[in-house]
């Protein structure tokens, strides 16, 4: 037998559409006649490569303003709010009213409401997109993943307002003949959903995660005697357990930060509960419902979006931060 | 010791089951996508029609129509792809073709994985104050000008990846070829590794540009609004105009309690997917065409 070969361990610290398996293609000749390179003056050329290549540099330095901005205004505004507001009420404090006469601004209620929803989106993306990145990667013929691959990624590319009309009035009324007691909104349905639309990064960071795992280990727990399912489930997800743990905090962060789907299904109450069949308020949803108001800019009101979008920032960042470091720290080398 | 016959049994019925299962898990996100699918045909074919496309929003239902959702949408695209894409493709020129390792493309490189994980509706958040607030003179506010400028920061990651990885395909002995006739960078660059790579570019433009088609929590934080009875005028005053698009437009009749907004709502979520299944659809003839002639 020719010995395995070993894929390179590819490193995806954000979800992107993979293009593995696809070979590097030639490119084309350009049309003779267009590399006609005129012999000008030279010191007229260096003059020209010099501005040329500032004005790339420039371009990419928009990115790294662009992060700063995100940080700058988020940090500006959130000190103005905790000008106004305790940061201790901020955390302790069980209401969210801050549209109310009697306001109070504990962020407990809406982190509770993303949180809930988080978790019944993992629920379902977390086994499913596992189970389908072990099939296409151990099990599924080479043409069927083919198909399988881009038709999965389909569900990542659908608009998420789609998501939530499609939780709004088809989940919940189909669920609620199940659950009569169950409000129109809910944080089940939105979760549900958003599970829904998460699969497909878990399921192709994770098959990215065991599809690197070299045939070498494979082979050996064959030869030990081991069956087709124990090797996947005893040797192969273990081999790649760091890809798959980061593509599940992966998941995490892209719930937490879904918006649309709750802002619809879930409702916009602000209630502290755990309760998966009444409205709730995510995070997400209270800064939607505030740009929705005419609430003045520079108001304590307009500030609390800033706040609650800073929460946000700083949990997805440190998620997706620490996604990065498991998979670069905890990869396995196989050689 | 050899295993019985029953034990052989039960390991090869496990393993079936184990097979089906994982295949139902990998099927059962395209069944809840075909049900999505047929339920919004279903509820909401019969109500599109002309009238409906031509037709400015309105409290009756029947009388709605999506048709300052859509030129706004199209507003938004055009001048998303105007900003994101020379930026775009410039920074990934920049990485790919003149960055030297060293700490300052490697910060850059980081910088933008890191921007791609960010909730679009953070970006909202930095258009609302940057784009609507400080740079109120040039936006005129809530403008389509600073919705594109607040879609151009989002989608940009993804134009830059794509763009990088359409560089990456040029063979290095296209470039080789060039400095050997004398050619500057530039020149190398300009006139044999871009023309090279642009439909490679283009097609993860266009992919990108459908992703902003879909965004509605960002311009609904920055500030568009839900209802517009006008469209903005051809020309630069029509840049400060106040905009609303596709999505938001679906997203105010989803949260209205009567059902004549629902069936609005999945008539504008079939104009919608059309719109998406058309830039898709010409991101894949773009790339077909230019594999045959690479080919040929």
């Amino acid at each position: 037998m020719p010995p395995p070969e070993t894929p390179p361990v590819r490193v995806a610290p954000v979800f992107q559409f993979p293009a593995r398996r696809t070979a590097p293609q030639p490119r084309a000749a350009p049309s003779t006649g267009q590399a006609r390179f005129l012999p000008a003056g030279r010191r007229g050329l260096k003059i020209r490569e010099a501005l040329i290549h500032a004005a790339l540099l420039g371009s990419s330095l928009i990115s790294i303003l662009t992060t700063i901005g995100i940080i700058a205004v988020l940090i500006f505004e959130t000190f103005a709010f905790f000008r106004q507001v305790s940061l201790w009420d901020f955390l302790t404090d069980t209401q969210w009213t801050p549209l109310f006469a009697d306001k109070h601004f504990g962020i407990m209620v809406l982190a509770s409401a993303t949180f809930l929803t988080s978790l019944i989106a993992l629920a379902v993306a977390v086994p499913v997109g596992l189970l389908a990145a072990i099939y296409l990667s151990e099990y599924a013929p080479d043409r069927l993943r083919q198909i399988l691959k881009p038709m999965l990624e389909v569900l990542a590319g659908v608009p998420t307002v789609v998501y939530g009309y499609f939780a709004l009035l088809f989940v919940t009324p189909l669920l609620q003949t199940f659950i009569p007691s169950m409000s129109g909104f809910n944080a089940l349905s939105a979760g549900l959903v958003m599970g829904v639309m998460i699969i497909p990064l878990v399921a192709s960071l994770s098959e990215d995660a065991l599809y690197a795992v070299p045939q070498s280990l494979r082979d050996g727990s064959y030869a030990m005697g081991a069956s087709r399912a124990q090797t996947v489930t005893r040797v192969v997800v273990p081999a790649a357990l760091s890809g798959i743990v980061a593509s599940f905090i992966l998941a995490i962060s892209r719930a937490i930060g879904e918006t649309m789907i709750v802002a619809i299904a879930a409702g916009q109450s602000p209630n502290l509960t755990l309760n998966p069949f009444v409205p709730v308020a995510t995070m997400t949803a209270y800064i939607v419902q505030v740009s929705l108001g005419d609430v003045p800019t520079g108001t304590l009101e307009f500030r609390t979006i800033f706040a609650v979008g800073m929460t946000l920032f700083l949990m997805t960042f440190a998620l997706n931060f620490l996604s990065y470091r498991i998979v670069t720290r905890f990869r396995q080398r196989y050689e | 010791m050899m295993p019985t016959e029953g034990w052989r049994r039960r390991v090869k019925r496990n393993e079936r089951r184990f097979e089906l299962l994982s295949f139902a898990a990998t099927i059962v996100g395209l069944i809840v996508l075909a049900t999505l699918v047929i339920d919004v045909l279903r509820n909401g074919l019969p109500r599109l029609d002309w009238q409906f496309l031509t037709s400015f929003p309105s409290r009756r239902p029947e009388n709605a129509g999506i048709y300052s959702a859509l030129v706004g949408s199209v507003w938004l695209l055009v001048l998303t792809a105007i900003v994101a894409f020379p930026i775009g493709v410039a920074t990934a020129i920049y990485l790919e073709e003149y960055a030297e390792p060293g700490p300052l493309p490697q910060l850059i490189e980081v910088n933008i994985a890191n921007l791609a994980g960010v909730p679009s509706i953070i970006y909202g958040l930095l258009g609302l104050e940057l784009f609507v607030r400080v740079f109120y003179p040039i936006t005129g506010g809530r403008s389509v000008l600073a919705g594109a400028l607040t879609m151009a920061l989002l989608v940009m990651p993804i134009v830059i990846i794509a763009a990088r990885e359409a560089l990456k395909a040029v063979p290095t002995s296209l470039r080789l070829g060039g400095y050997a006739l004398g050619a500057t960078r530039w020149q190398v660059v300009s006139t044999l590794v871009l023309p090279s790579a642009l439909p490679g570019i283009l097609t993860g433009t266009i992919l990108a540009l459908a992703r902003a088609a879909g965004e509605t929590a960002p311009l609904i934080t920055m500030g568009a609004l839900t209802y517009v009875a006008f469209v903005p005028e051809l020309g630069l005053e029509g840049l400060r105009s106040p905009f609303t698009v596709l999505p938001i437009q679906i997203f105010n009749w989803v949260s209205r309690p009567q059902a004549g907004f629902h069936v609005n709502a999945a008539a504008g979520i079939i104009v919608l997917l059309a719109l998406m299944l058309l830039m898709n659809a010409a991101a894949i003839v773009l790339r077909n065409r230019y594999q045959k002639r690479r080919t040929g």
